[in-house]
């Protein structure tokens, strides 16, 4: 159990005979009650596919049943089902190549750091972009590990002395920030809808190619 | 068996819920699930088209749609990633509107979409009163995030196969796993039977 932040942890799992997964790829998680009740949700992957150990990041949703479990009740020693990896579409590998554009809100960073760390270990020579979103500094995960190699907005809460960015992602710091459409750059966007919906539109709009544009929705399916 | 989970606890109490597929929970909000970004297509080129299996493809105009009969759809509606929304409205052109007087020896159906996604059913799934073109959610224009102006409504299989910003339907003779079915969704989709990813 690694904490995040005040609302999020990374679990780190033993998953007898998991077969691998690919990065950006999400499991279901299945919790079982003594009554015999079962709640399922999805969950992305935050480690890279070659990690020896399966890692979720989990944010709680405050009026959700299975994350406030996983983020303030899980200890080590506990089980629970898994069942995956699942999606193969939102992911990425190696040999897809690049560059990358990797735009994320909140916690849609975890399948996005997923791809970031893969490529970090096995193609280094490939060209990424890693722009996050997050309210305030107290609820950007992975934080020690994005310095200087993310860029990050904050909307509502700054450090002092904050000289970046203090804006919800848009289409100016878009073009600021990725490379030109002509490049074609892979781009994955994961987080909230209304998120997702702003950041592929602007995307387009600049003038990149949909059908290199992936994106995952995050949040209001109850968690 | 399932493990039990120690400390974990169901969070309601225990209500009807014989509306709820296995493994699926019930959510007030309506997310939005796409692979990319929505795609808007003005109404005046907005066109549907069945095509395939048939003498000769036919094509609707967004005026002429319009011009067909509409009913109105109550139904409860099952999403994959677990979550179900009960007791929706939609207005919509029944599939069989669309079908009627066409002789196909076609057994199954691939919806195409704005934005390259595609599904397939059986075509016993998009017949008889259980496959709508909605435009329509309550009491207003689809909105474009969830799939206006005109998604497939086939509520009673998991939300994927309820296409949105749909096109076209091209009647074939066999099965060919759409988006979604060929990258380890299940081919029918039944919530009830649990049929979310190959294997199930």
């Amino acid at each position: 159990m690694r904490p995040e932040t005040p609302r999020a942890r990374t679990l780190v799992l033993d998953v007898r005979e998991w077969r691998g997964h690919r990065a950006g790829q999400h499991v279901d998680v299945r919790l079982t009650a003594e009554d015999g009740y079962r709640a399922q949700r999805s969950y992305s992957i935050a480690s890279p596919p070659l990690a020896s150990t399966l890692e979720l990041t989990v944010e709680r949703l405050d009026d959700g049943e299975v994350s406030p479990w996983l983020v303030d009740e899980a200890r080590p020693g506990d089980e629970f089902e898994l069942r995956g990896p699942i999606g193969g579409y939102f992911v990425w590998e190696v040999p897809r190549g690049g560059p990358l554009l990797l735009v994320a809100g909140g916690s849609g960073l975890v399948p996005l750091m997923a791809i970031e760390r893969l490529r970090r270990e096995a193609a280094p020579d490939v060209e990424a972009t890693l722009l996050v979103s997050a309210r305030g500094p107290g609820d950007l995960i992975y934080a020690a590990e994005l310095e200087g190699s993310a860029v990050v907005a904050y909307t509502r809460e700054r450090p002092a002395g904050w000289t970046g960015y203090d804006r919800r992602v848009d289409r100016a710091m878009l073009e600021e920030v990725a490379p030109p459409p002509e490049r074609r750059p892979r781009c994955f966007v994961c987080g909230p809808t209304s998120f997702v919906e702003v950041v592929a539109e602007a995307l387009v709009a600049l003038g990149h190619h949909r059908a290199l544009i992936k994106t995952e929705r995050f949040g209001a399916t109850g968690g | 068996m399932s493990p039990i989970t120690r400390g974990f606890r169901r969070r309601e109490p225990a209500g009807d819920d014989s509306r709820l597929p296995p493994g699926q929970h019930l959510v007030a909000g309506f997310p939005v699930l796409s692979a990319g970004p929505t795609p808007h297509t003005p109404l005046e080129d907005w066109t549907f088209t069945l095509d395939g299996e048939i003498d000769e493809a036919r094509r609707w105009s967004w005026a002429e749609l319009r011009e067909l009969p509409a009913e109105p759809v109550h139904c409860d509606i099952h999403c994959v990633t677990s979550w179900s929304k009960l007791d929706t409205e939609w207005e919509g052109v029944s599939l069989d509107t669309m079908l009627e007087g066409i002789e196909t020896e076609a057994a199954y159906v691939t919806a195409w979409c704005d934005g390259g996604y595609t599904t397939n059913l059986p075509i016993e799934d998009v017949t008889d009163g259980r496959a709508w073109l909605a435009f329509g959610y309550d009491g207003r224009p689809l909105e474009p995030e969830h799939g206006g102006p005109v998604r497939l409504l086939v509520p009673h299989l998991y939300l994927w196969k309820s296409a949105k910003w749909v096109r076209g339907i091209t009647l074939r003779p066999d099965d060919e796993p759409g988006f979604w079915e060929s990258l380890g969704y299940h081919q029918r989709g039944d919530p009830w039977q649990e049929q979310r990813y190959w294997g199930d």
